[in-house]
């Protein structure tokens, strides 16, 4: 065990880098969740590393290629209207087999690949660090404008169509910026960390928030927790992130679902034992 | 649906053919002047419904007209509560989402404005839903079947609060409560007659 490298200042830009993202993707995880879209994390995550991945084969800034990738993602679902998950998986499937193609016959690509899919956040340099908070900047901005229409169409399915106006300019936005995060957030800590920072919390806070405002508190305290344990923990005993941030998060997952079932349990008692299932 | 200037009215609907994949209602004439409640009456299956649902934009329309008033702001409370799953939103972020306020509210539903929806019954959620749209800032509200699932208090307090409300907004009701209807509206329409 390396206590020593915690202290170690090489460490900085990678660990305020993966803050920034454990503290929004959470946040954006809730919103697509209400969608009931959160495949799309780990879609646009995996087109992003096959952007990631081309761009690196033809000499350009792979993150610029992370981004192009995941804004085309996020277009094509756009064209593919209603689509939901469906549309999702497509995406996740042409990237997945764009990426594996790429590393087995581009030797260039062999490295970054490894980064990509491992989960090594460490490399995270300046370039990352200011990608990674004009990112927050962009959503915060965003997203005081994008919630209230995003949890409307939910809650009220028609009600813009009903006023004879399109909610849909607010679903486009949305799916750019969340391609955008996991681009950049794939490129700083990989594909599958980022992918569960955007699902778990999101499920956990969904699970035991008492309110949307207090789901997003929880779903970010959630995310920066595990983050920082992670980030500790992998960096201590000399272990790649990615994975380690994974399991963080899936051990927090099974002690929500215990207080979940304990907390049913407590309200079915005081319910009077009648029957009503409640959560 | 075409925009239309027509006269006062808020809503001009003429010889309106509506449904899904082919026609399942029409052809209807009616119109909403503001400030009044109109009812919807006709058999299960009529296509009430669907009319509703193409005024909000829900159902395709056929044929026909269905002129607004320019700018119209419209809420569509659905027959059935939407299924909320396990979002975590309470009732008083869902007024707050519409713009509904609370004052007005019945004490009975006052204490569990805080909960979350998941968690309120089929009747207490079928209020809220109601009074998001009636409350909201908007010119005319379409309620289908607002009495599903409130017990007698909650249709009680409809049957006061409605026609209260007609200084601010117009209504379409639909219930399979004729007496309902006779009660609360100006008029009342026969679909699938």
């Amino acid at each position: 065990m390396n206590l020593e490298a915690l202290l170690d200042p090489t460490f900085g830009f990678p660990l305020v880098t993966g803050l920034v993202f454990a503290l929004t993707l959470p946040v954006l995880g809730l919103y697509l969740r209400l969608r009931d879209e959160w495949l799309a994390a780990l879609a646009f995550a995996q087109f992003s590393a096959a952007g990631s991945l081309a761009a690196a084969v033809v000499s350009l800034p792979f993150q610029a290629g992370a981004l192009a990738a995941a804004c085309a993602g996020a277009l094509a679902k756009g064209a593919l209207a209603r689509s939901g998950n469906s549309g999702y998986a497509l995406i996740l499937l042409a990237g997945w087999a764009v990426s594996i193609l790429l590393l087995v016959n581009v030797p260039a690509a062999e490295h970054l690949a490894h980064a990509l899919f491992d989960g090594q956040l460490y490399f995270a340099g300046p370039l990352h660090l200011a990608g990674a908070l004009a990112f927050l900047l962009v959503s915060v901005v965003a997203m005081r404008w994008l919630s209230r229409p995003l949890l409307l169409e939910r809650m009220l399915p028609d009600f813009f169509s009903a006023s004879g106006r399109s909610a849909r300019r607010y679903h486009l936005l949305f799916d750019l910026l969340i391609a955008c995060g996991l681009a950049l957030s794939t490129a700083s800590m990989g594909v599958m960390a980022s992918f569960c920072l955007v699902f778990i919390p999101a499920l956990i806070a969904y699970w035991l928030g008492p309110n949307w405002r207090g789901s997003l508190l929880l779903a970010g305290a959630v995310g920066l927790g595990a983050y920082l344990l992670a980030f500790a923990l992998a960096l201590t005993l000399d272990q790649p992130f990615g994975p380690v941030l994974v399991l963080v998060l899936l051990a927090a997952t099974g002690a929500a679902h215990l207080a979940v079932r304990m907390r049913g349990r407590a309200r079915a008692t005081a319910d009077g034992g009648n029957g009503r299932i409640l959560r | 649906m075409s925009e239309g200037p027509s006269s006062e009215a808020l809503l001009r609907v003429t010889d309106l053919r509506a449904g899904y994949r082919t026609p399942v209602v029409g052809p209807v004439n009616f119109t909403v002047e503001a400030g009044e409640i109109l009812g919807f009456n006709g058999p299960n299956g009529a296509g009430k419904s669907t009319v509703m649902k193409a005024i909000a934009g829900g159902a395709r329309v056929f044929s026909g007209s269905l002129g607004r008033r320019p700018g119209l702001r419209v809420a569509h409370q659905h027959q059935n509560p939407m299924p909320l799953e396990d979002i975590p939103v309470s009732g008083r972020e869902l007024l707050q989402l519409t713009g509904a306020g609370e004052d007005g509210l019945p004490e009975w539903i006052r204490p569990l404005l805080g909960q979350r929806l998941d968690r309120l019954s089929g009747g207490q959620l079928q209020f809220l839903q109601v009074w998001a749209c009636i409350d909201a800032p908007v010119d005319l509200a379409l309620l289908d079947e607002p009495t599903n699932n409130l017990d007698r208090k909650g249709i009680a307090y409809l049957l006061e609060e409605l026609p209260r409300r007609r200084s601010k907004l117009a209504m379409v009701l639909i219930s399979h409560d004729r007496d309902f209807l006779d009660a609360v509206c100006h008029r009342v329409v026969e679909i699938g007659q």
